[in-house]
């Protein structure tokens, strides 16, 4: 079977060369390894949490818990170090754990309850928010990760390349056969593309919302451990900059925000350009302000180049 | 007339029930309230509404057309920052720097209306793309915080009237009547609420809707501006604060909801994003009334507003064909 490359995560891709190109202009190093593999460890934080987002976006609906529950995986992996050698342990099944369950309350709210998620999933932010502030006013836990999160986000074994990237391509390979290979990914994309349909059709809709969510929040707070680890402590306002970087992410990867149509690919692509973008803006010591307008127009412009709907006469 | 008053009823619904859980809300407040309700807690309690509640109606014209103005907290923030700078020195200055400031809101909202309607991009992301620049423009203005606002405007709307009534609600007021009443009544409102059910069936019956959308977003950044004044007017310095602009368009979000206006557009009104977003408010402050530890008070509220939206619910119960659900 032949497929034909979509245009957006060409274009995607050509863009990332550009962004480069531009930035080796100014300074040759742009295109050093070192560099470039420093450029994909961060970006990795941003891949796993915007795997999460293009699972709920395919599905046709969004997630606007991420700066929260990537607080809560970071902020209880740490607290589970502080419980002795077995939390250590469980240190990273735990903070994630804590994702997956605020996820399932979010699905089980779009998928049985028919609230918009816009909206469930705002309200999750808004209790996540409050558990953690109790959490840590009320219990003052430990607040540095454990050794296991360091390695994971700032280690590399194998050939140089930095752990985290080989943790964000692992669960890239996972979503990809999630996504492509099974029931699960297939009823994905038919509730994307029309939930009616997909009911009919005998798929259980309400399953795989509900879990969709659930692994949505999972992945978030697993971003939250990583980013943990990499910063070596755990902070509230820790996942605040990645809930509109994981948007702008997977939809400039050409993954359609109405749902039902995107592959993985674009969204490594978006994922990768969002990062290069932001880093070469503030090497180039672009004023904070000129960075967050860049980023805007840059966001802007590539959609109107391939993202655009139809018209209502069509 | 009988059957005239139902459809009424079913039109206001949403206004009607805010209305009330407001109310009720209010009334627990006040009765409790160790100070009493005097005229200065009043007016507190006002200003923090009344900011509140017009940048809910800023992100309801949009919501009406089933959009979303992710963007409203960064107008807000931008319009403050650029009103402390020009929104002082003589009356005339003054008044010239609130025309400049409101001007750029609306020049924030034809943007995001352009490119929503003419690049044919979905709102969400947009705005979401539009409030970084606007955020952008804001932190231009004000690196740090600072800078000034003429003061005898700035403490004449957010003090009291004669009679101890509070100068914002007032102006609450003056803003329903002069931008939402007529933008109701008016031919381009009620195409923005057909839009909002329906955009094919609206183009197929010839309404307005280019018109309609460009209205909606101009008039939502028109009043996130309005918004952005106030924050002004109570703080009497600019900041380009990101907390704020994300706060604000979060809580934009909620009490829209609250208010009864459907996300899914073509239902609800501004009035009822008012009533939501005071009964947001007043959650907040209940929960220092009965003296909730602050340190709950977070998770009371993100329950309290978890629970509202979980009675939009309640339609689940009256469903007649499960069908119904998947649209």
């Amino acid at each position: 079977m032949r497929r034909r490359i979509d245009p957006a995560i060409a274009w995607a891709f050509g863009c990332i060369v550009l962004v480069l190109l531009v930035g080796s202009l100014y300074s040759s190093s742009f295109l050093s390894p070192q560099y470039l593999l420093q450029q994909l460890k961060v970006a990795s934080f941003l891949g796993v949490i915007a795997t999460g987002m293009m699972i709920v976006i395919l599905l046709g609906q969004i997630d606007l818990s991420v700066p929260w529950v990537v607080a809560v995986g970071g902020m209880m992996a740490t607290a589970a170090t502080g419980w002795g050698p077995l939390g250590e342990i469980l240190a990273i099944p735990v903070g994630i754990g804590c994702g997956v369950a605020l996820g399932l309350v979010s699905g089980v709210g779009v998928a049985f309850l028919r609230i918009p998620s816009m909206v469930v999933t705002l309200a999750m932010n808004a209790v996540a928010q409050g558990l953690m502030i109790v959490h840590t006013g009320g219990f003052s836990p430990q607040d540095s990760s454990s050794p296991a999160m360091r390695v994971i986000a700032t280690g590399d074994t194998v050939f140089g390349i930095p752990n985290a990237v080989l943790v964000w391509a692992a669960v890239g390979v996972a979503a990809v056969f999630l996504l492509t290979r099974t029931t699960f990914g297939r009823t994905v994309y038919a509730i994307g593309n029309r939930e009616r349909a997909a009911y009919l059709s005998g798929a259980r809709t309400r399953m795989v919302v509900t879990a969709a969510f659930a692994l949505s929040g999972g992945l978030s707070a697993f971003g939250g451990v990583l980013l943990a680890g990499y910063a070596s402590k755990a902070a509230q306002a820790m996942g605040d900059p990645y809930l509109l970087p994981a948007i702008a992410a997977v939809v400039l990867g050409g993954t359609s925000i109405l749902g039902g149509r995107g592959s993985y690919l674009g969204t490594v692509a978006g994922v990768i350009l969002i990062t290069l973008l932001q880093s070469i803006l503030s090497v180039m010591q672009m004023p904070e302000f000129g960075r967050h307008v860049t980023y805007g127009v840059v966001i802007i412009a590539m959609l109107l180049i391939y993202g655009r709907g139809r018209r209502p006469s069509e | 007339m009988n059957g005239d008053g139902t459809y009424w009823l079913r039109e206001h619904k949403g206004t009607l029930l805010a209305f009330a859980a407001f109310l009720v809300m209010f009334t627990i407040y006040a009765t409790n309230h160790s100070a009493g309700l005097d005229a200065n807690v009043a007016t507190t309690a006002a200003n923090k509404g009344a900011l509140l509640a017009i940048i809910a109606m800023a992100q309801t014209f949009v919501v009406l057309t089933s959009g979303i103005d992710l963007s409203v907290g960064a107008v807000m923030v931008l319009a403050n920052c650029l009103a402390s700078w020009i929104v002082v020195g003589s009356p005339l200055m003054t008044a010239l720097g609130v025309i400049g400031v409101l001007l750029v809101g609306c020049l924030c909202g034809a943007i995001n209306a352009l490119i929503v309607i003419f690049g044919r991009l979905q709102p969400i992301v947009t705005t979401i793309a539009t409030g970084a620049v606007f955020y952008g423009a804001a932190l231009a203005l004000r690196p740090v915080p600072g800078g000034d606002v003429n003061t005898a405007l700035a403490d004449a709307l957010t003090g009291q009237l004669p009679g101890g009534v509070p100068a914002s609600l007032s102006l609450l007021l003056a803003v329903v009547v002069v931008v939402w009443l007529p933008f109701r009544r008016s031919v381009i409102g009620r195409a923005a609420y057909a839009v909002g059910s329906s955009e094919v069936a609206a183009y197929m019956s010839g309404v307005p809707i280019r018109r309609a959308k460009f209205v909606a977003y101009t008039l939502s950044g028109l009043l996130a501006s309005m918004a952005g004044l106030f924050v002004t007017f109570i703080t009497y310095t600019g900041e380009a604060s990101a907390a704020n602009a994300s706060t604000y368009t979060l809580y934009s979000i909620a009490a829209v909801v609250l208010g009864g206006v459907s996300l899914f557009g073509g239902s609800g009104s501004a009035i009822g994003a008012i009533f939501g977003a005071l009964m947001f408010r007043t959650i907040g402050d209940l929960l220092f009334v009965f003296n909730v530890e602050p340190l709950w008070q977070p998770l009371f509220q993100g329950i309290v507003l978890a629970a509202a939206v979980c009675l939009g619910a309640a339609r689940l119960l009256r469903l007649r064909n499960r069908l119904d659900l998947y649209g």
